[in-house]
């Protein structure tokens, strides 16, 4: 692999932790706007204030981090990338500041119409967030953004069958992923009625993800040839792998084995990341631009390369022990939080 | 037919740049608390500990409150401004961003150990033992200054491009630790770390008096007006000497911009400081001229010459309204900055002899406006350094105009963050002024008890 590559590498797998990890905050976001006014309700967005409330902003960074080094690794993508899809990019911006605000507000806050207010104004903006990423993927994917500052279509590069579907998709995992996780968290706090609830909205969460998926491929197929054609031959096998592992995390749910449905969920998920990644190699834009290409002088890739490592060193204990922390504690459940509506 | 909607009102160039300065002016007080509140928050709960006192618990706890109404808002308004690096500033980063990319790079590991020791800190307060929990605090301080510091190393070298040379207008021999280890970025670093300290004091001390110019004066009110008022007006002399180290570093590295901020129109020897004053028609009027300062101040020698603004050329240079807002931004922010340095000696002075503050209730006035002026203050510092670099994005190398996205209806985007960020701030300070208000008792310790099953 050459240096290009594995920066490329390393850009992908932070778009895959943001997906896995910040991607399930967000869709924590759609059950929050969806949990019932009733008691039961209360304890919904209990145990998602719980999982998420620690983590979040940690979980947040990941975009940002994808963002700097591609801007610093492969200064040409970021450029042509944002400046075509300038608006879903503002757009997903303004959804982040709203989610992550209303978000502490609400905790903030004590009357029960400013929490209701905030809660929906978060659960709102939670899905417009990956709705537009999502649609960026896709006018990547289909090769809608040229090569150069601004000199893609700036409303039909994003706002096409394909993009719009890919808009959808990720909603629609980001919102399962996130009931896989709510319905493990709520089987560790010992908490059956809770289980029930998130198993069944993550049963059907994982359906219409399936649908939206297989509606997706066909949109594909038929709408462009090279987003095909890559999935259809250096995608496949990680396209087909990612099929089998959501139906078999839906069958370990199914089967309330929540852990194992948990990891088996977060892989179909990464899996279609790379199938993508794959069905697009070498190229990185429009099948013009290939990584090494897109990529900087090695002097900034070897410097970038080392200031990760070292930033890694430091990092993954940090974030090991945020979650160790907050997973063993997760099932004292914190009674000052008690009136959430 | 879209393009015909998209007609561009105002073209790309001004609208990214205003977007910009709102967004950045905007984020730039948050994420001062989110440096300066976490050491005033251990250094309450450190004390606390050290003394068994419950009232810095109770300060630490409120603060830690505040810290995470702050910290959540300070990281979504800062997530807009990278993704404004490219919906604005697309060409700029399409060039420079692999300069210019690595601090950014260490940035964002310095964001993540803030954010994940954030939440361990905010909600491991039940759940550590008091000791960890201390010192889980440690690495937000660190993080926090260090993000500070490399953010502004990307932005000095706007003011000091080094790391990287142009031949037939490609961009060659770049060296990413020069570009982030500019001439610029010692002072200007420093400057701003000090200032975040002192944004963060002086903020907090004016709630609390405020609160005892209403009457109130138990010693939690005190103390919580004490703590980190000390800690502003420790900062302000150290700043105010740093701020002398800046300036002689505008002079050396960008005079143009140095000529702008004192309105300075033609080349001087032994040049005058230039308090106020407006500047048209390349000159300034109306201003109060000290002879000699000029000089001493920016080159420590009175016979010293300072280059104006005919040394350059008119095209690359502010236009007379901008030296105008540079000049009186300068002056602004040296002014507030020596007012606060005059509280400084007369609380020191006071407390040397009474061991308290002083009694008069001018001294709360003072304190209480100090929060605003703080934040005043170091907007008008960065709009100093920012509109006094203009027309550059980076100095004597690319043009504002060069740098913009080219793409229709960018002014659009920037009419609906307006309406978002105007919704923020209202729904902030209600959020902030309710948390202020929250009854003191009730969080301790109550709560630590209370872990039984839900209602």
């Amino acid at each position: 692999m050459t240096l290009a590559e594995t920066l490329a590498v390393v850009v992908l797998l932070g778009v895959t932790f943001y997906a896995l990890f910040g991607g399930a905050d967000l869709g924590a976001g759609f059950w929050d706007l969806l949990a019932d006014n009733s008691q039961r309700g209360i304890k919904q967005r209990q145990l998602i204030e719980r999982s998420i409330g620690p983590v979040w902003e940690a979980n947040h960074v990941w975009l940002i981090f994808v963002l700097v080094v591609t801007w610093t690794c492969f200064p040409v993508v970021f450029g042509s990338v944002t400046s075509t899809l300038w608006i879903p990019f503002m757009l997903a911006a303004l959804g982040i500041v709203a989610r992550g605000s209303t978000f502490a507000f609400r905790e903030a806050v004590t009357k029960i119409w400013q929490k209701r207010i905030l809660g929906v104004v978060f659960g709102i903006s939670a899905i417009v967030v990956p709705f537009f990423l999502g649609t960026m993927a896709g006018a990547i994917a289909t090769g809608r953004v040229p090569v150069g500052v601004g000199t893609g279509n700036e409303i039909t590069s994003w706002w096409n069958p394909v993009s719009i579907v890919t808009g959808l998709l990720s909603v629609a995992v980001c919102v399962y992923l996130s009931a896989v996780y709510l319905t493990a968290g709520a089987h560790r706090s010992g908490d059956a009625a809770l289980v029930v609830q998130f198993r069944r909205r993550a049963l059907l969460a994982g359906l219409m993800t399936v649908m939206i998926a297989a509606v997706g491929l066909v949109l594909i197929h038929h709408n462009s040839e090279l987003l095909s054609h890559g999935l259809a031959h250096r995608g496949l096998l990680l396209v087909v792998v990612s099929g089998l592992a959501g139906l078999t995390a839906l069958g370990l749910l199914y089967r309330e084995y929540f852990a194992a449905a948990r990891i088996v969920g977060a892989a179909a998920v990464a899996a279609i990341l790379w199938g993508w990644a794959a069905a697009q190699y070498p190229y990185v834009l429009n099948a013009k631009l290939t990584i090494a290409q897109a990529a900087t002088v090695p002097t900034v890739l070897r410097a970038t390369l080392l200031c990760l490592v070292i930033g890694a060193v430091l990092l993954i204990p940090s974030l090991t022990y945020l979650y160790i922390l907050f997973r063993r504690h997760d099932y004292e459940t914190d009674a000052s939080k008690n009136n959430l509506i | 037919m879209y393009k015909a909607l998209f007609a561009a009102t105002i073209a790309n160039p001004v609208a990214a740049r205003t977007q910009m300065g709102f967004s950045l002016g905007w984020h730039i007080i948050i994420a001062c608390f989110g440096v300066g509140l976490p050491a005033l928050i251990v250094f309450a709960e450190w004390s606390s500990q050290r003394t068994g006192d419950p009232v810095y618990r109770v300060l630490a706890r409120r603060w830690s409150k505040v810290l995470g109404v702050l910290f959540a808002v300070g990281a979504v308004s800062g997530t807009i401004v990278s993704f404004e690096m490219g919906s604005l500033w697309a060409s700029l980063m399409t060039n420079y961003g692999q300069v210019i990319g690595l601090p950014f790079a260490i940035e964002g590991f310095a964001f993540f150990i803030e954010a994940i020791f954030l939440g361990v800190y905010i909600y491991g307060w039940d759940k550590l033992p008091p000791k960890a929990h201390l010192l889980s605090g440690i690495p937000i301080i660190i993080s926090g200054i260090a993000g500070t510091f490399f953010v502004v190393c990307a932005n000095a070298w706007m003011n000091a491009p080094r790391g990287f040379s142009i031949v037939h207008g490609k961009i060659v021999g770049i060296n990413p630790w020069a570009a982030m280890f500019n001439p610029a970025a010692g002072a200007e670093t420093t400057h701003m770390i000090l200032a975040a300290f002192m944004v963060t004091g002086f903020g907090l001390a004016s709630c609390y008096a405020v609160a005892m110019l209403r009457g109130k004066a138990s010693r939690y009110i005190r103390l919580g007006l004490l703590i980190p008022l000390t800690m502003a007006v420790i900062m302000t002399p150290l700043e105010i000497g740093v701020g002398d180290w800046a300036a002689e570093s505008v002079a050396t590295l960008q005079p143009t911009k140095l000529a702008a901020m004192e309105g300075l129109a033609v080349t001087t020897k032994s040049a005058p400081l230039a308090l106020f004053g407006y500047y048209s028609n390349g000159q300034l009027h109306d201003a109060i001229k000290i002879p000699d300062v000029l000089s001493l101040l920016a080159k420590h020698n009175i016979n010293a010459t300072i280059q104006g603004l005919d040394a350059t050329s008119a095209n690359d240079r502010p236009s007379d309204p901008l030296v105008t807002v540079v000049h009186l931004s300068f002056d602004v922010m040296v002014g507030i900055g020596f007012a606060f340095l005059a509280l400084g000696i007369w609380m020191g002075w006071v407390w040397k002899r009474r061991h308290n503050i002083p009694k008069t209730k001018w001294f709360l006035r003072f304190v209480a406006v100090s929060g605003l002026a703080a934040v005043v203050a170091m907007e008008c510092g960065w709009i100093t350094t920012e509109v006094g670099r203009q027309p550059w994005i980076v100095y004597d190398v690319m043009k504002v105009a060069a740098a913009a996205n080219p793409e229709h209806g960018i002014q659009y985007g920037y009419y609906s963050l307006l309406t978002v960020y105007g919704l923020l701030t209202i729904v902030l300070v209600a959020v902030l002024r309710h948390l202020s208000q929250q009854p003191i008792v009730s969080e301790e310790p109550a709560k630590l008890k209370n872990k039984g099953p839900e209602a």
